[in-house]
């Protein structure tokens, strides 16, 4: 599903990313862990060309995002994004900000957009806020509106930045609890998160990102419990 | 001592004067809401030819008084170009092209307030920049502008009162020139002064309904 090759991102004269190499398989849920810092948002925000790519490259659904035949909004409908600060439209309600991509982007009827919205909206538990706005929910119901709304395009990859770091400590499970269905379901999934638990319980593979590179992946009991690397070592000592 | 009731005598001609203040307003505006946004959306672009043209144009109008501009416009212009504008095509075009750079920055202000998660948000769902300008920037940067537009063409109302200066015939056109032979200069420019508080005032309550409305 993804391809990274070699993959380089700077800022200015700031190499961000130094040199990335992995493999996402179709249907595997895959977390990045790390520091604050270690360019993991920069390495999420790649796959979808929020950020350019400086060098190398990033194969997604077999398209090159390199090459510049590649229509890139194209690509972003089959890849979602969730985002920390949720990022949801303020000034739409909750099924207007679900509805919205479909009808734009895969031009279908309002009808047909809302039952998709609809049913998505059950299934991340919040059908009877259709109506409100973002304003009006919680951040655990913002960010799984947020869920929904990219869920609607319906992607073949999700992307996930850190979803649960703006939460309060309660709010925190419904979220995971939602992502956790999704893999259930067989969505490929990449995680940036803290929530080790999540990793442990739902990732089929962890990479560890520091300084810009993947220092080390490997199924979570391996990471988790025996990792090769010091670094790793040290990083899981502290948030563990 | 002061004879407010002779006012009424008065009252067609400041009434034509009051028509062509709010005709030179609107029109003026108007076209200096089209120059806003495109100039606007010009000091946010990436195309540096754009963003020059456009920073350009902001800040020699602002930088110079609308009085001067007026006068320039009407009196120096046309002997470069050998062509005289009517006074008041003048009139319009100097509100015009004055209200157009206020009005640009305002543009520019609100459309750069908007949280950059929200076009991000867009594009990750695979509309296009043009699309996530209209359907999640825009609107969201107009209802921020509506203040301080709102204050913008209240400036500019009033200064359509400069314009006597370039023989415009608007409402202190006519005041002066009726208190000028009928010696009556505190009924005339009371009456005057009031006109151009009853529009802005106005103007200000129709402002506050609109905002109410777009809350959300
Ligand atoms: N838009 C940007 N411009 C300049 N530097 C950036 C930008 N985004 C991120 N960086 C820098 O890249 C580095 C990695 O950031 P990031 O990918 O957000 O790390 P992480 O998500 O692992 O905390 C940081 O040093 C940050 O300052
Ligand atoms: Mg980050």
């Amino acid at each position: 599903m993804i391809t990274v090759q070699d993959l380089h991102k700077s800022f200015g004269d700031n190499e961000v990313l130094k040199g990335i190499n992995c493999e996402v398989e179709e249907k595997e849920v895959v977390c990045v862990i790390g520091p604050s810092g270690s360019g993991k948002s920069t390495f999420l925000r790649c796959l979808n060309l929020l950020e350019d790519i400086t060098s190398g490259n990033v194969i997604v659904d077999g398209y090159n995002l390199k090459d510049k035949t590649t229509d890139i909004n194209m690509i972003r409908t089959e890849v979602g994004m969730v985002f920390q600060q949720f990022n949801l439209f303020p000034h739409k309600t909750v099924i207007e900000n679900v509805m919205l991509a479909p009808r734009k982007v895969r031009k279908i009827s309002v009808q047909e957009a809302r039952e998709r919205g609809e049913a998505l909206l059950k299934k991340v538990g919040l059908a009877e806020k259709a109506d409100q706005y973002p304003a009006q929910l919680s951040g655990g119901q913002q960010q799984r509106v947020a869920i929904a709304r990219a869920l609607a395009m319906e992607p073949k990859l999700m992307l996930f930045d850190e979803p649960t770091s703006a939460l309060d400590p309660e709010l925190v499970g419904e979220v995971l609890e939602v992502m956790k269905q999704l893999a259930k379901e067989g969505m490929t999934m990449v995680v940036v998160t803290h929530e080790m638990g999540f990793a442990r319980e739902v990732a089929d593979r962890v990479m560890f990102m520091d300084e810009g590179i993947i220092m080390e992946e490997d199924t979570p009991e391996i990471i988790f419990t025996n990792p090769a690397s010091e670094r790793t070592k040290n990083f899981l000592n502290k948030v563990l | 001592m002061f004879d407010f009731g002779q006012v009424i005598d008065f009252l067609p001609q400041l009434g034509k004067g009051l028509y062509y203040t709010l005709l030179i307003s609107i029109v003026g505006l108007l076209i200096g809401f089209i120059l806003g946004a495109i100039f606007g959306l010009g000091r946010i672009s990436k195309n540096k030819f754009f963003f020059i043209i456009a920073s350009i144009y902001v800040e020699v109008i602002r930088g110079t008084p609308v009085l001067v501009q007026a006068i320039w416009l009407y009196f120096a212009l046309p002997i470069i170009l050998q062509f005289q504008m009517a006074s008041i095509t003048a009139g319009i075009v100097v509100i015009a092209i004055n209200s157009g750079a206020y009005i640009a920055e305002i543009v520019r202000g609100s459309v750069d307030s908007i949280n950059k998660g929200q076009m991000e948000a867009g594009r990750s769902l695979g509309l296009n920049k043009h699309q996530t300008m209209r359907y999640i920037i825009w609107p969201q940067a107009f209802k921020r502008m509506i203040p301080p537009l709102g204050n913008q063409f209240i400036i500019s109302i009033k200064d359509t009162s400069l314009l006597s200066v370039i023989l415009v015939p608007e409402l202190m056109f006519q005041g002066r020139y009726i208190a000028s032979n009928h010696f009556n200069a505190v009924e005339i420019y009371t009456t005057v002064a009031l006109f151009y508080l009853v529009i802005n005032f106005s103007l200000s309550l129709l402002l506050r309904y609109i905002e109410r409305r777009l809350n959300y």
